[in-house]
């Protein structure tokens, strides 16, 4: 099963509508929309508490909106549960990596890289040849190969961010979410994460949520800005690092 | 743990010593060894549900208790002149046997039953309270309560269910004359058996794709859902298995004792079956096995000698475990295997680098 053969050419792969989160009368989202054509990259930046983690947790289920929908290959998925949305083409990485510490780092991208998780199949020790070499493949392009064995509870902090990466690649998902990646990491670590996912567009499209600004310029593609759950501009890097109400908003932040 | 070779093999010595048991120990000593063995039974079953699945039950008591009771009820049946009821219906005025005795006078249901029972209601009770999201401290509450309310439950009806004094004074199993020396060893080594294969069918279990699911759960249930998975079967199974592996261990522990009470399925008694698995180890199954047996076989020293003094030392032993050994036994032993090990890699090292 891929669930790339399903995507339509011309429709929109994410289509989130006029959407608002209420957490006991604080709009932590507000009438925000957001459109993602298949392959495509789009970063999401806004001071912090804009509402761009909430807006993940949104499109994932995690996180109900009181009004607005979610549309994932011209389907709405506002209100399925969790596996059911993940199991339909979107996976994200959380801000606090999430890998599976008492699990090996190639057992972390195994349970990934799974493509039948109905659990009464899993009574079993064997796993799909094309699983086994998906995983191989990820643990290359995120450097851990040699680390294959170890336990995920044992990486350094950068490493368990590529493993989670790693993770929501293997998934296959046609849409990945990103939520700050390179949290934690060095330039060199960042600027080899900025490759990683320059690669993988065109087969996903991918939504990265980051601070670092050299680390967006260096990613290239399109930005779009939050500010306060509601959308502020969008537009090229070099057009969002020109824009005076942009910086006033990060300034304002600073300032306080 | 297995990286020593005499190690490895050490399991094959040790069955061989538990297979031979009868011709080297006291029939009395058999006896308590046949029920510790059922006892070690429903240790694994914690080992499924507490170790792997990270899952802490306080009701297993309520599980022993369905499959010790199951077995009981046919054994009391059985035992009956035609016509008779159970001596304590008799005594409460009961004038014939009620409706949900009467299966248990066929073998064939009492066996089944001692499965089917606990696995549906562990998993309907599973699946109920998981789906809900309901997790950790009250979960174990959950549980707790359910043990109360079964204890309770047990004793207050007197009239059917024998109350405080439960179920004894059995006579004969399948045909078979229970009490006879022959009769004991046969059961020991089919609580033998079956022990041999639970402990098996689990460490298969663990080594499995849902063996890596389940542990992936207990690290990061939200992870493991955001990889598109739904984690709640993976639960209800540990759960239902941990059930069936624990009635299974109460029937056979009843077969061995000849009773059956509430004295056996109730809260003290559930926290102690989580007592022996802690100081064994909780993700081990040899670990849990030696847990069970020597937690017991400590029981019957400090019982015999001081029997009010058991509660007060288990309590004691099982701060000291949390406190100091959080894998037990046989995380103590794994952890000095490390250590031996990385000392002969260590002496290695400096022997190549003189050398050189
Ligand atoms: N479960 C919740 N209940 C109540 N308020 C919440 C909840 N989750 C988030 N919030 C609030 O919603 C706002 C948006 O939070 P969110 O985590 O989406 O911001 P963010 O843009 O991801 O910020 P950061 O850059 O710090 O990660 C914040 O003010 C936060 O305090
Ligand atoms: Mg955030």
């Amino acid at each position: 099963m891929t669930f790339h053969s399903e995507i339509k050419p011309g429709t929109p792969l994410l289509q989130v509508t006029d959407i608002t989160v209420d957490f006991d009368g604080f709009k932590a989202i507000d009438g925000f929309s957001l459109t993602l054509r298949p392959g495509e990259l789009r970063i999401l930046i806004g001071p912090n508490g804009a509402g761009k983690s909430t807006f993940c947790d949104t499109v994932i289920g995690r996180v109900q909106p009181a009004s607005g929908s979610v549309r994932f290959m011209g389907q709405e998925i506002t209100g399925r549960p969790e596996h059911e949305i993940v199991r339909r083409g979107i996976c994200r990485k959380f801000q606090t990596p999430g890998v599976l510490p008492s699990l090996s780092v190639r057992d972390n991208l195994a349970v990934a890289a799974a493509r039948d998780r109905r659990w009464w199949t899993t009574f079993s020790h064997r796993r799909a040849a094309e699983e086994t070499r998906r995983v191989g493949e990820i643990l290359e392009t995120v450097g851990l190969s040699d680390r294959a064995e170890t336990l995920a509870a044992d990486l350094a902090h950068g490493e368990k961010q590529w493993l989670e990466i790693g993770m929501v690649v293997a998934t296959d998902a046609p849409l990945i979410l990103l939520d700050e990646p390179t949290a934690g990491m060095g330039p060199n670590e960042t600027s080899k994460t900025a490759r990683l996912i320059k690669s993988l567009l065109g087969r996903h499209a991918v939504l990265v949520i980051d601070h670092d600004m050299a680390f967006v310029e260096e990613l290239g593609g399109t930005v779009t800005v939050l500010h306060q759950g509601r959308f502020l501009k969008q537009g090229t890097v070099d057009e969002i690092r020109a824009d005076p109400e942009v910086a006033a908003v990060y300034l304002g932040r600073a300032k306080e | 743990m297995t990286d020593h070779p005499l190690l490895r093999h050490a399991w094959i010595a040790v069955l061989a010593l538990a297979v031979l048991a009868p011709s080297l120990v006291s029939s009395y000593d058999l006896n308590l060894l046949g029920r510790f063995l059922a006892m070690a039974i429903l240790a694994i079953g914690i080992v499924l549900i507490w170790g792997e699945g990270g899952i802490l039950t306080l009701g297993q008591g309520v599980f022993f208790g369905l499959g010790g009771y199951s077995i009981a009820m046919y054994l009391k049946l059985a035992s009956l002149e035609p016509g008779y009821l159970p001596d304590f219906m008799e005594w409460s005025g009961v004038m014939s046997l009620p409706w949900w005795w009467v299966p248990f006078q066929y073998p064939l249901f009492a066996v089944l039953a001692v499965v089917l029972v606990p696995a549906l209601f562990a998993g309907l009770f599973a699946w109920l309270v998981f789906r809900r999201r309901i997790a950790g401290v009250y979960f174990a509450l959950i549980t707790q309560a359910v043990a109360l309310t079964f204890a309770t439950l047990l004793t207050s009806q007197q009239s059917t269910t024998g109350g405080y004094n439960g179920l004894t004074g059995f006579t004969t199993l399948f045909g078979m004359e229970l009490g006879t020396d022959a009769a004991n060893r046969t059961l020991y080594w089919v609580t033998l058996g079956l022990l041999v294969a639970v402990f098996a069918g689990s460490k298969w279990l663990i080594g499995s794709r849902f063996g890596t699911l389940l542990r992936a759960t207990r690290d990061g249930e939200n992870r493991v859902r955001f990889l598109g998975y739904d984690t709640t079967p993976y639960k209800v199974v540990a759960f239902a298995l941990s059930a069936v592996f624990a009635s299974i261990g109460g029937a056979f522990f009843t077969l061995h004792a000849g009773v059956v009470s509430p004295a056996f399925v109730g809260v003290v008694p559930s926290i102690e079956m989580i007592v022996w698995v802690a100081v064994g180890g909780r993700k081990s199954l040899w670990g849990a096995v030696a847990g069970a047996l020597i937690v017991n076989f400590a029981k019957d020293i400090v019982s015999s000698a001081m029997p009010e003094a058991w509660l007060y030392v288990l309590g004691l032993v099982f701060i000291l475990v949390v406190t100091f050994l959080p894998n037990g036994i046989a995380g103590l032993a794994e952890d000095l295997m490390k250590r031996r090990r990385e000392r002969a890699a260590a002496t290695g090292t400096a022997l190549l680098e003189e050398a050189q």
